[in-house]
């Protein structure tokens, strides 16, 4: 456009915009608005449902300690049992995932990759039943050996529980269900390491484990805590698998073998809203908020952490 | 430093196909042999066998020899990984590594072959590599930044200087020029008449003038047709090969009169 001295407003050129261009990006819009929508009516559900709870006098709530007292250990549990299956996962995820994509023939790297992927689709009450009724047992003779050898360590204090239905029984239940959802997001970027950046490594004499780390592993680094935190979310959300598997008493311990253990957030909510009413429900609905804000803050330090160096992480 | 390399009767295969047949010739160090030809030939894959960077693909396999002063490189007791180290390979594409510093992009091959080196000794030999690729004065003030910030011409001498890092006795480079800009070009074709003093370099270009204006030897790959095996027409020196080639194929490619 050239300059013109007149003072008349210069005439509004509206871009050309195809139908097919506007309906879409208008049905983008609304998925986009509606999942705000729904997050912010969950979000001010728990808020108002729980604000009787939050402001009734100590007495009133469950335990008769109020409700901090009330949350806490559930927040430990909830925490804890999550922690377990984080560091037990991840590296199991990362070391399957890095087999299927660069150990195994490819012949059986398909069918293995499948196969973890089936552990995703097994529902968590048969988790919960597997655990119970195999792996709590089997576990009993490993934990009387920690405690044995490593009861020095508060973790592994005992006493041993009989039946195995301990908090790091609960973690490794856990471990096996969030595997799936870790390894297939490893895989996937581990598989997505441009050639050009894996066949730099090897052609400066990297063998095949040097240019993994090399290559591999930093670039796929942010979608490995992608993966751990979606598995996170999964393990702090659970609530069929620890229902059935944990049993549950007491309070705050690191005690992982004994049969002292604190419950977990969801857990709690499905074993004792059936029997509540009143003030009850209000407890347990803020119990869940105090879940909804941990999981809110693990995604915003996940998103932190694979900020932090991104101008290392070959985006740009 | 600096070794001959004698290829003889080489065969390379992908899986069932032959992609280049019966290549026999003999590299000279401390000199700049360039291979033509046109796309597909297999010019780059006979570079990649030179290394055993080829057999990183799956199936892919190589019959004959490639001595390198009097070592099989393809002997059975061979390590591949160790002729890597001898040999270096900048490749069409920079491709500095995204997730590492221009520093640690140049001590990447020092710190595999020599796990426990002193920084000091180790920040020498930075300094020498990136000055060896004619990059120093333009990164010394931003040696923890990322490589992948810089330009492409830049990013390609950082690979130089990695391949260099590791004092490697021979320099294959694969189209090092046809992704960058001409001035970058020139840069990189002076370093490599720089390097040549100390270096057996081996290049593959589809820029015929670079290779007029940078080798000593140049080779001609053709092929005879889609699914034909390439093989290593004509092999001469350069002056010869750009004003009186032996064969006619030569002569009509570097003409333009096909391919």
């Amino acid at each position: 456009m050239t300059t013109t001295s007149a003072p008349t407003e210069p005439p509004v050129q509206r871009p050309v915009r195809r139908i097919g261009d506007r309906v879409f990006s208008g049905g983008a819009r609304i998925a986009g608005i509606l999942i705000l929508i729904v997050l912010a009516g969950v979000g001010a559900f728990l808020v108002v449902e729980s604000l009787p709870a939050i402001t009734a006098s100590p007495e009133d709530v469950p335990g008769e300690g109020g409700l901090a007292a009330y949350i806490a250990p559930l927040i430990f549990g909830t925490l804890l049992s999550a922690l377990i299956a984080l560091l037990v996962a991840t590296p199991l995820a990362v070391a399957i995932a890095l087999f299927i994509t660069f150990y195994a023939p490819r012949r059986i790297a398909q069918p293995l990759g499948y196969v973890v992927d089936l552990l995703a689709a097994i529902p968590s009450i048969v988790y919960g039943f597997w655990g119970i009724a195999w792996l709590a047992p089997q576990m009993v003779p490993f934990y009387e050996w920690l405690e044995e050898n490593l009861g020095f360590i508060p973790l592994f204090a005992g006493p041993v529980s009989t039946t195995g239905r301990t908090m790091l029984t609960a973690g490794l239940v856990l471990a096996i269900m969030i595997l799936p959802i870790i390894s297939a997001l490893a895989r996937e970027v581990f598989g997505q390491t441009p050639a050009l950046h894996r066949e730099a490594a090897l052609a400066l004499g990297a063998t095949r484990w040097e240019m993994i780390r090399m290559a591999v592993l930093p670039y796929g680094r942010s979608g490995v805590i992608g993966g751990a935190m979606l598995g996170l979310g999964r393990a702090l959300g659970e609530t069929m698998a620890i229902a059935l598997v944990l049993s549950v008493s007491g309070g705050i311990t690191f005690n992982l073998i004994s049969s002292g253990n604190p419950s977990t957030i969801a857990a709690n909510i499905a074993l004792e809203f059936p029997e509540s009413s009143g003030l009850d429900v209000n407890t347990l609905i803020a119990s869940g908020l105090a879940l909804f804000l941990i999981t809110l803050l693990v995604n915003t330090l996940a998103r932190w952490i694979v900020n932090r160096r991104a101008d290392f992480s070959g985006a740009n | 430093m600096a070794k001959r390399i004698d290829v003889s009767d080489l065969n390379i295969y992908y899986g069932n196909f032959r992609a280049v047949e019966g290549v026999t010739v003999s590299i000279e160090p401390r000199s700049v042999t360039a291979l033509i030809g046109p796309s597909g030939c297999g010019k780059s894959t006979f570079l990649r066998s030179l290394n055993r960077m080829h057999e990183v693909l799956p199936g892919a396999r190589v019959e004959g020899k490639v001595v390198m002063d009097g070592q099989d490189l393809y002997g059975a007791d061979v390590d591949p990984v160790d002729v890597r180290r001898q040999i270096g390979m900048v490749f069409q594409r920079p491709n500095p590594f995204p997730t590492m510093s221009i520093y640690d992009n140049v001590a990447a091959g020092l710190r595999l072959n020599n796990k426990k080196m002193k920084k000091s000794e180790l920040d020498d030999l930075v300094e020498r590599s990136l000055r060896g690729a004619n990059l120093w004065n333009e990164v010394k003030d931003r040696l923890d930044r990322p490589g992948s910030g810089l330009s492409g011409g830049q990013q390609q001498r950082l690979c130089i200087a990695r391949a260099i890092a590791v004092e490697p006795d021979v320099l294959l480079m694969d189209e090092p020029c046809s992704a960058l800009d001409p001035i970058s070009t020139l840069a990189i074709e002076d370093l490599m008449t720089e390097l040549k003093d100390k270096y057996t370099i081996v290049i593959v270009t589809h820029n015929m003038q670079q290779a007029a204006r940078v080798s000593e030897q140049t080779g001609f790959f053709n092929l005879n047709g889609v699914g034909q095996p390439g093989r290593l027409i004509e092999f001469n020196p350069t002056e010869k090969i750009f004003s009186n080639p032996d064969e006619r194929a030569t002569e009509d490619y570097i003409s333009g009169r096909f391919g």
